[in-house]
Formats: structure tokens, C-alpha cells, sequence
């Protein structure tokens, strides 16, 4: 049998436990995770082994601007973060609509590319391995963005009916997480593909 | 009465941890003692093998720490039951006890160690049976797995044949072991024959390769143990080890064309326009269609439909009447022959010895 | 003993006499619910309807298998109710109501007064309900409930290439994916809210070191649901891909690989098996303590070990996959993880047996369970450690050795677990007590019947019995054997007969119970039962692992001794 030393217990006034939103989300990154990781996986298990069909050297161009465009949101986003725990609503108007417009310009970009390697390049999800990996990996991808958009955009118009106030910062913050997550996913599919892959 | 149904309790709480120890414990070499001869029998203790008897004496060893874990664990269990059951008329709680580092420091340690000893067990077989060295004098054969039978082909020899394996049995101062090459046509399967060897998967698009080192003579059964498809239970092996002579003969039929006989011309005419030469090769003729058996020497075998029917006039008239009436599902269709066709037919066939 | 009538402020005490509700709005009341006892109760019905169905297809299945070139099932259709089994039993049975558990108990014993996330708890549920009423719909597509329908026939693991266009046209492998996906969103929904629950609602004083091990093992058995069903999610789409947008991604004709399915297949399936099985232990960890008088040995252990299984649990997939052809130096690491998995589960059973020593044990009909539990998931950690042996494995893989050590594990764990926590809450949601006898009779033919089916199967595997087959040949000598498993099977239906009738006659005519009958800790004994709406008038404080046994106990409190 063993005694442990007789301790009074902490005081319990100080108890504070962390907020259920930001927990809530970042589980749900960590299953999207996982998710983005099986399709990585299947990505980097199938390099160069089509059997025939365009490869990633031949038709994959890097896009610079597209990935400027995305990762610049997440700069927007935070700083519209800023704004709205600091009260300044115009400002987080303002700067929420930057990231907005900013994903958009990233899925027309994504839409252009797609666009040339399906109709110049002949890159479809049938045409190889190449091509079932590519369009789902970064088709997987592009959903969240539109997932994303949809959420922010419908930020965007209740806060222009001006019901966002300062004391919604926080669930500000978990769909910022979110968007975060989606700019970090990019990341590496960026790395993976344009990279890695070519 | 209440005590004696608590005897009953803890007997049967007991009874079942001895006699369950017992029967795992005893139960393999009872199995063994009575599957002694090679033959009919699909038991994994039964080892005619050199793979597969490496594995049986592992299991052994194993069988032998894991009873013993049981025992020791079973054993404290049944007595805590018994020792610190609760008197009716106690209200009273017991002293509580929250822990003990010393107590669980051991029990950490002590399966660490077991772990450590399974493993090395396990290394050392695992590397002996999987990375084997292949002697020149070993028999080569690559095995196909289509839904639902087996292809098998001997690359050196040029035979190509169906369903029933014949292999040269080995011994140590001529060995032949049987290296098998595994590959698909369509779906997962796998080649278990458990008797001689633990079962390897036959997948597509990928080669997978297996050793047999039979120490004696025999017909051994198997069967696909990977789910195929409908008729996945269906799909069964035989394997016949062979003395060097017999093998040698078989060999030697088996690289035959198909003979040929007059008498049967009119059946020979029915195969050859039927559509059954679209599927099914008869070396030395028309006929070599390669998306089922091989007939070639179809009369050498014992069965049919890989395994599940013996190979006799009747039940081939009636295969070919309709295979869905012996394999619901199978992929040979029916083709719709008169009786006086498949008559034919099955007299053509019964002369392809 | 411990009854505490707390005094709420305000006047709800006063009852408008009149009409009570209609069945309508009761009924109503259920459907809209976002509370999480009733949406717990919701996931248990739901799950033991389903155990019912699950169960109805393995007495088929044992009829057809009793003896040799039997006809009773044709092989199409065998082949759709043991894949159907299997789905059901894992994704309809095991994993709603263990959640479910986790729903209705883990505000209740960590202070709170509903989860984190209520509409969410809801709105998951009803996606797995849908998840599963998709599945059996595909009975009645294709050719309809006559014919069998398009009920998924592929094993509830769904090999490629056999899941390909080519090889299984038609809709059965669609069902089967599209309601896993469905489904698998509900289960992450609710591990989620299990997860916000924990961190962010915990009363004041429950330090995660204080909490009861229930809860920390949801805990645990979320966060790892976070990775284990998400993987299947996106083989399972990729799949879809394949099928209908004409991608590769299995498709070994064009260069794709067979293999990669089984890896995420198994990087699903195994740490799913911990998904099932882990709550079972907290059930386990809840109950053995409370009737054999002791505190849990080890407290601190059984939480480092319950992680670590889930950890180390990540790391043995490939297990599955001895057969398949990998290096032997891969088959080398799997064996090596996988026997390494058993030691921190073997620690819990050694915990389990010390909480016990030493204590006074009343054999109620919860801890009979619990005890059944413990022997039996010995055994099957005994015969997971044999077929670790990869060699041993390429012997038993794919035979009724597995299908005997696996239904071990599933039902004389999980199911065990399942029947205790029944018992064990019941009281807590109804108000009313199941009967002990109908109890102890529905634990002694389950266990009969339950040890001559799968002690038994152990041989047919041993004897070379492959699994999936619809029928064998007489020759083989698997006859008896599988004429004793289907006896079994039989008496284990009956068991189960029983315990529905004691459940739903105990919901009308059982003894009434007060606020902790089984005389436990854990808070959630200390309001009345059924629990309110609000579970607690005041939020509670607590200073100790057992906060009821401080109260019961002040001359000899926890918070003394222990952490």
C-alpha cells in the first residue's frame, strides 16, 4: 500500500479551461488531416508510375501567383483577426474581405490550370495515375476552399448588416483557424506536387 | 445453498480457466497425433513440409509462453474471485489501495521480456522461411489465380496445366523444393495448402513468390483463402508429391500434345466450333483460348472445377451442361449444347489423357 | 445511503396538474432532442436494433454452415450477409453505442450539464442513423429483398481489385462506401464534441488527473477515432473515384497497386478494433472498482497505458497483411509493434485483477460481465500475441483462427462491456432497476453459449477452415466442429432474447431506484435518477477522483492519499 504525502488541493477559483470552440476545430483539422495525408500518401506512392500519359514534367506549371494570392489571405485574415479583437469592425470588414477576394482569385487560378490541362494537355482523372492522384489531391483541396469561402462569405454579410461586434472575436478566430488550416494544407500539396513531383 | 452456488460459480469460473488451459494446451498435439498421416487433412499442426514444420515447432514454443501467461493470469483471477468475494453480512469497505511502483514496475518489466524472447523466436523463422536460399536442382512453377480456379505452368519444363499440382518430394541428400511464383489475372486470392506451408496472396499487378520442401509422398489439400469473389469457397487445391519417378512420368505425359484420335473427331468438331476453343487450350490444335483451364491433359486429373467434383463421364457431361449447377456463379457459361453435342464432347474430352 | 436531495431555487417544484404530454410530443420531444442523455439513449436503441439484424445474419450464416455442401443460403447471398455482418456489427452496433455511453455519461460524470456542442451531438447522430438505414436500403435495390437486392458482398473489407467496375458491377460496393461516408462524418461529429466536452466542461476541481477513467478513455478513443475513421473516409472516396469518374487509384490494370488498399484499409481497421474496444475497459474501469470496494490500482498507469495503446495501436496495421508479400523486414517491424501493443493491455488486465484483490466483490450482474470481460479479452490478447508471430500468422491468416480470436475481442470484450454498462447505467436513465435474475440469466447461457461457439472455432482454424466460404466439403472434417459453433450461436440468440425482455419490461415494471443504487462515486450517482434535464442544480466541486466517497467517507477522504 502506498501513501501519498498529504497535499491540500490547489485553489479551484482560478479554473479555466480552454475554450470549446478553438478545441472544437482544431480536432477537426486533425481529422482533415489525416484525410489530406492518405491522399498525399497515394500521391507520392504513384509518382512515375503511370503507364503512359502526360507526366508532372511535361504539363505542371508552378503557380507562383496563385499560391502568393492564397498564402497572402492567411496575412489578411489574421490581421482582420486583429482588427475585430481590437474592435475595429470596419477594419475587419475590410481586411475579411481582402481574404475573400483573395481565395476567390486562388480557385479561378486553380480553374484556369484545370482548364489547360484538360483541354491542351489531355490530363483528366481517367487519362493515368498522374492524373486520378493530381485532380483529386488538389481537387480535395480546392473543396475546403470553397467550403471556406462559403463560411466567410456568410460572415460577410451578417457583418454587414453590422451584427458583428468585438465580442464575437472568438468564433471569428475558429473560422480563422480553419482558413489557416486550408493556407497550410497548401502548403504542402504545393510542395508535393509542383516540387517533389516534378 | 448460498455457498454450495457459490461453489458452483467458482467452479464453473474455474473449470472454464483449467479446462479451456487444457484444451489449448493439449488440444495441437491431439490434432497432430491423429492427422500422423499425409493425406485428406488441412490441419496446420499436420507437417509434411519444411516451411510448414518450421512453423509448427515455433508454435509450439509459443503455445507453450502463452499458456503458461494463462495459467499464471487465469490462476489469480480465480482466486481473487474466490478469496475476495464479499460476506453477506460485511458492510463494511475494505482499506484502499491506490497503487504500488514496486508492484507495477514488475509487471511492466516482465512482459517487455516476454515480448523480447517472442520476438527473436520470431525473427529467426521469419527470415529462414521467407528469404530462402534456392538450390539449382529446385522445381520452378508459376501459379496464376483466376476467378475461380488455378493456372499452373512449369517455365522450364513447358507444361502448362489446371487445379492439381504435381511437385517431386524433396529430402536432404536430393532436395527439390517446389519454389512458386504467384501472380493473378484478376482479383486477390491466395494459396494455402496447410500442410505444406503457411498461404501466400496472389495479387495483381504484383509477383509474389513462396517455397515448398515436401518430405513426403502424398495428396495434400488446400484452398484460395482470400475471398474472390462468389465462388470463393469453391476454388480448392490439390497437391500431389510425387517420388522422383512419378514426377518424372507425369512430366513427361504432360509435355505431350493432346492426343489425337478419329473416334472422337465428331466431339473434336463440336469443341472446335462452339466457341469452347475461345477460353480453353488443347495443345496441338486449334483450340488456345488461355481464360480457362487448360485441357490438354484434362483425363490426368481427378477432379474437376478446381477440386469439386471427381472427374468422371457424368459429372462432366453434366459441367458442361451447366457449370452454375456445380459453382452458382462460376465464370464458364452455359453453352446451351444439345445432349447429343455434349455427349460428343465429352467423349472427345475423355480421350485427352 | 447516498441520496441527497438538493433544493433548487425558484418554484419548479410545483407540477401543473392536468394533461401530460401526448405520445406525440413524446415522441416528438425524442426526435428534436438535443439532449444528450436522451440522443445517448437514442444511439443505444439504435445500436441494439441493429445488434438484433447483426445477429439475425449470423444465425443464417451458422445455419448454412452447420453442415457440409449445404443449400439453405445460395453463395450470393451468404456472401451479402456476412459482409452485411460484419459492416453492421462494427459500424450499426459497436461504434453508435459507445458513443452513445460516451453521450449519455460523460457530462454526467465530469459536472457538466450537457456536451459542448448540443445541436452538433444531434445532428451527428441523425448522419449515422442515416449512415446505417443507406446501408440496408441496398437490400431493396437491384433486384429487390427477394432476390437480395444490391446488399454489399465484397467482406466488410472490401479488397480491390474485386471492388473495381470490372468485378463487382452494380451497387453493392457503392451502398457500402456511400454509407460508410455518411456515417463516418456522424462519428467524427460526436468525437469532436466528446473531445470539446472533456477539455472545456469539466467541473471545477476535475483536474484531467481527477477525472474518472470512462471518460478518459472516450477521451483517448476520440482523438483516435479523429485518425482511424478518416483514413477509410478517403480510401472509401478514392474508391468512389475510381468506380465512377474512371480514376486509377486501384485499378491494377493501369498500374495501380491492390496493396495500397489493404494499407488504408488496415491503417483504418486496426486502430478501429482499439475504437471498439477501448471504452469497454472504461466501462470495466468504472464498474469492477464499485463491487469490489476499491479504488482503481494504478490510476495514473491505466492512463499512461490506455494511451499508449492507442499510440502504439497506430503503428500495427500491417499486421493484417503478413500474407500479402512485403519485405521480411517490414513483416519483421508489424510482428515486433504488435506484440509490443500487448504489454500496456496486459497492464490493464493486472490493474483490473489488483483493484479486485484485496476487496470485497459482489457479484451483481454488472461485474459478472466485467469479470467475464477480463478472462476473455485475456485469452484474446493470448491469441492476437500467437498470430503476432508473423510465421504463425501466414498459417492462421484468413482461417476461423482469426474470425475465433477477433469475436473474443468484439464480443467477450466489447459486447461484455456493452451489457454491463446497461446494467450499470440503466438505473441512471430509467429511474428503475433490470432484474438480477433475468440478469443472471442472460449472463450464464450468453457465456455457455458464447465459449462453445468460439473455444470452439479456435479449432476449425487450427484444422485449416478458411474464412468467407459459403460451404465446404464434406471431406474436409470441419463438420462437427461447425455443427457445436452453430449450437453455440443459437444459445447466445436465445441470451440475448432474454436480456430485450428484461430491458423492456424493466423499463415499465422494474424497482424503482434511487439516486445511487450500486452505492458508486462518480458524480453522476449523486443526482436523482432519471437525471434531470439540467443533471445538476449546483455545478459541483470536487477535490478527488471519487468526490461520493469523499462525502460517503470524511473521516478517510481521497483527496488524503491520492492525487
Amino acid at each position: 500500500m502506498s501513501t501519498y504525502s498529504l497535499v491540500q488541493p490547489p485553489e479551484t477559483d482560478a479554473w479555466e479551461l480552454p475554450a470549446r470552440g478553438p478545441v472544437a476545430m482544431v480536432s477537426l483539422i486533425i481529422g482533415e488531416t489525416a484525410i489530406f495525408t492518405i491522399f498525399v500518401v497515394a500521391y507520392l506512392f504513384y509518382l512515375g508510375k503511370s503507364l503512359t500519359g502526360p507526366t508532372p514534367a511535361q504539363v505542371l506549371e508552378i503557380p507562383w501567383f496563385n499560391s502568393i494570392c492564397l498564402l497572402s489571405s492567411s496575412l489578411t485574415i489574421w490581421r482582420s483577426e486583429h482588427a475585430i479583437t481590437a474592435g475595429r469592425i470596419a477594419q475587419f470588414k475590410a481586411w475579411w474581405m481582402a481574404t475573400i477576394a483573395l481565395g476567390t482569385i486562388f480557385l479561378a487560378g486553380t480553374a484556369t490550370e484545370w482548364r489547360k490541362l484538360i483541354y491542351q494537355d489531355g490530363l483528366t482523372v481517367h487519362s493515368n495515375l498522374f492524373g486520378t492522384t493530381f485532380y483529386s489531391l488538389v481537387g480535395l483541396h480546392a473543396t475546403h476552399v470553397v467550403v471556406g469561402l462559403v463560411m466567410l462569405t456568410l460572415v460577410m454579410a451578417i457583418a454587414l448588416t453590422g451584427k458583428i461586434q468585438a465580442e464575437h472575436a472568438e468564433r471569428i478566430k475558429v473560422l480563422a483557424l480553419y482558413w489557416h488550416f486550408v493556407d497550410a494544407v497548401w502548403v504542402v500539396v504545393f510542395t508535393v506536387v509542383y516540387i517533389l513531383g516534378r | 445453498m448460498v455457498p454450495i452456488y457459490r461453489c458452483i460459480r467458482w467452479a464453473g469460473e474455474k473449470r472454464s480457466t483449467w479446462g479451456t488451459a487444457a484444451l489449448l494446451c493439449l488440444a495441437p498435439w491431439k490434432l497432430h497425433a491423429e492427422q500422423a498421416v499425409s493425406g485428406s487433412s488441412t490441419n496446420i499442426f499436420s507437417s509434411f513440409s519444411r516451411p510448414s514444420i518450421e512453423i509448427d515447432h515455433l508454435a509450439t514454443f509459443v503455445f507453450c509462453i502463452v499458456g503458461a501467461i494463462f495459467v499464471v493470469v487465469g490462476s489469480l483471477l480465480a482466486y481473487v474471485l474466490v478469496r475476495f468475494r464479499s460476506r453477506a453480512e460485511d458492510e463494511t469497505e475494505p482499506p484502499q489501495v491506490y497503487g504500488s511502483s514496486q508492484v507495477e514496475l514488475a509487471w511492466s518489466v516482465i512482459p517487455v521480456l516476454i515480448v523480447l524472447v517472442l520476438f527473436l523466436a520470431t525473427v529467426r523463422v521469419l527470415f529462414a522461411v521467407q528469404d530462402p536460399v534456392k538450390p539449382q536442382t529446385a522445381v520452378d512453377v508459376t501459379v496464376v489465380g483466376h476467378q475461380f480456379w488455378w493456372e499452373f505452368r512449369y517455365p522450364k519444363l513447358g507444361i502448362t496445366t489446371a487445379n492439381e499440382l504435381h511437385i517431386p518430394v524433396s529430402s536432404a541428400d536430393h532436395p527439390s523444393p517446389t519454389f512458386l511464383k504467384l501472380m493473378s489475372a484478376d482479383v486477390d486470392h491466395s494459396f494455402w495448402v496447410p500442410q505444406l506451408g503457411g498461404k501466400t496472396d496472389l495479387i495483381p499487378n504484383k509477383v509474389n513468390q513462396m517455397w515448398i520442401d515436401p518430405v513426403k509422398p502424398g495428396l495434400y489439400l488446400g484452398q484460395c483463402a482470400q475471398f474472390c469473389g462468389i465462388e470463393h469457397a469453391k476454388m480448392l487445391l490439390r497437391v500431389y508429391v510425387d517420388t522422383p519417378e512419378q514426377f518424372a512420368l507425369w512430366v513427361q505425359n504432360q509435355r505431350q500434345p493432346a492426343r489425337e484420335d478419329a473416334a472422337v473427331a465428331h466431339g473434336r468438331k463440336i469443341f472446335e466450333t462452339e466457341a469452347c476453343i475461345n477460353c480453353h487450350t488443347v495443345s496441338g490444335t486449334a483450340a488456345t483460348g488461355t481464360f480457362g483451364p487448360d485441357l490438354t491433359h484434362l483425363m490426368s486429373r481427378s477432379t474437376i472445377g478446381s477440386g469439386i467434383a471427381a472427374n468422371n463421364p457424368a459429372n462432366l457431361r453434366e459441367w458442361i451442361r451447366d457449370p452454375d449447377h456445380f459453382k452458382k456463379g462460376c465464370l464458364m457459361p452455359a453453352m446451351q449444347l444439345s445432349d447429343e453435342q455434349i455427349d460428343a464432347v465429352v467423349a472427345y474430352l475423355s480421350t485427352l489423357q | 445511503m447516498a441520496d441527497q436531495i438538493l433544493t433548487i431555487p425558484g418554484d419548479i417544484t410545483t407540477i401543473e396538474r392536468g394533461a401530460g404530454p401526448t405520445l406525440l410530443e413524446k415522441l416528438h420531444s425524442w426526435v428534436i432532442t438535443v439532449d444528450h442523455k436522451k440522443l445517448g439513449i437514442l444511439y443505444v436503441l439504435y445500436a441494439l436494433f441493429f445488434l438484433l439484424v447483426g445477429g439475425g445474419e449470423a444465425m443464417c450464416i451458422r445455419i448454412q454452415l452447420a453442415k457440409p455442401d449445404s443449400h439453405f443460403l445460395d453463395p450470393a447471398t451468404f456472401n451479402r450477409f456476412f459482409t452485411m455482418h460484419g459492416t453492421t456489427m462494427v459500424f450499426l452496433v459497436g461504434m453508435p453505442i459507445l458513443f452513445g455511453f460516451a453521450n449519455f455519461a460523460v457530462p454526467l460524470m465530469i459536472g457538466a450539464r450537457d456536451m459542448a456542442f448540443p445541436r452538433l451531438n444531434a445532428f451527428s447522430f441523425w448522419l449515422t442513423a442515416f449512415g446505417g438505414c443507406l446501408l440496408y436500403f441496398s437490400f431493396l435495390g437491384g433486384f429487390g429483398l427477394y432476390g437480395m437486392g444490391s446488399a454489399p458482398d465484397v467482406t466488410w473489407w472490401a479488397y480491390a481489385p474485386l471492388t473495381a467496375r470490372a468485378f463487382s458491377p452494380g451497387h453493392s460496393t457503392d451502398y457500402w462506401a456511400l454509407a460508410l461516408i455518411v456515417g463516418g462524418f456522424g462519428t467524427l461529429g460526436t468525437a469532436i464534441n466528446i473531445i470539446a466536452t472533456i477539455v472545456s466542461m469539466r467541473c471545477k476541481g476535475m483536474t484531467l488527473m481527477r477525472m474518472p477513467l470512462f471518460p478518459w478513455l472516450m477521451l483517448v478513443v476520440s482523438g483516435l477515432a479523429l485518425i482511424t475513421i478518416t483514413p477509410l473516409t478517403a480510401a472509401q472516396l478514392m474508391l468512389l473515384v475510381d468506380r465512377y469518374l474512371g480514376g486509377h487509384f486501384f485499378d491494377t490494370q493501369a498500374g495501380g497497386s491492390a496493396v495500397i488498399w489493404m494499407h488504408f484499409f488496415w491503417i483504418f481497421g486496426h486502430p478501429e478494433v482499439y475504437v471498439l474496444v477501448l471504452p469497454a475497459f472504461g466501462i470495466a474501469s468504472e464498474i469492477i472498482p464499485v463491487f469490489s470496494r476499491k479504488a482503481i490500482f494504478g490510476y495514473p498507469a491505466m492512463v499512461a497505458a490506455s494511451a499508449s495503446i492507442a499510440f502504439v495501436g497506430v503503428s500495427v496495421w500491417a499486421h493484417h497483411m503478413f500474407t500479402v508479400g512485403m519485405t521480411s523486414t517490414s513483416n519483421a517491424f508489424f510482428a515486433l509493434s504488435t506484440m509490443v501493443v500487448g504489454i500496456p493491455t496486459g497492464i490493464k488486465i493486472f490493474n483490473w485483477i489488483a483493484t479486485m484483490w484485496g476487496g470485497k466483490i459482489r457479484f451483481a450482474t454488472p461485474m459478472l460481465f466485467c469479470i467475464a470481460l477480463l478472462f476473455q479479452f485475456l485469452c484474446a490478447g493470448l491469441t492476437g500475441i500467437i498470430q503476432s508471430v508473423a510465421p504463425i500468422d501466414w498459417q492462421l491468416h484468413n482461417s476461423y483462427f482469426v474470425i475465433a480470436h477477433f469475436h473474443y475481442v468484439l464480443v467477450g470484450a466489447t459486447v461484455m462491456g456493452i451489457f454491463a454498462a446497461i446494467y450499470y447505467w440503466f438505473p441512471k436513465a430509467t429511474g428503475r432497476m433490470m432484474s438480477e435474475t433475468l440478469g443472471k440469466w442472460h449472463f450464464w447461457l450468453f457465456i455457455i453459449g458464447f465459449h462453445v461457439t468460439f473455444d470452439t472455432m479456435h479449432f476449425l482454424g487450427i484444422l485449416g477452415m478458411p474464412r468467407s466460404i459459403y460451404t465446404y466439403q464434406a471431406d474436409r472434417g470441419w463438420a462437427t466442429l461447425n455443427l457445436v459453433v452453430s449450437i453455440g450461436g443459437f444459445i447466445q440468440g436465445v441470451a440475448v432474447l432474454i436480456f430485450a425482455y428484461n430491458l423492456i419490461r424493466s423499463c415499465f415494471r422494474g424497482a424503482k431506484a434511487g439516486n445511487d443504487p450500486w452505492d458508486a462515486w462518480t458524480l453522476e450517482w449523486s443526482i436523482p435518477s432519471p437525471a434531470p434535464e439540467y443533471n445538476f442544480a449546483v455545478e459541483p466541486v470536487v477535490r478527488s477522483r471519487r468526490p461520493l466517497w469523499d462525502l460517503k467517507h470524511p473521516e478517510d477522504p481521497d483527496w488524503r492519499y491520492d492525487q
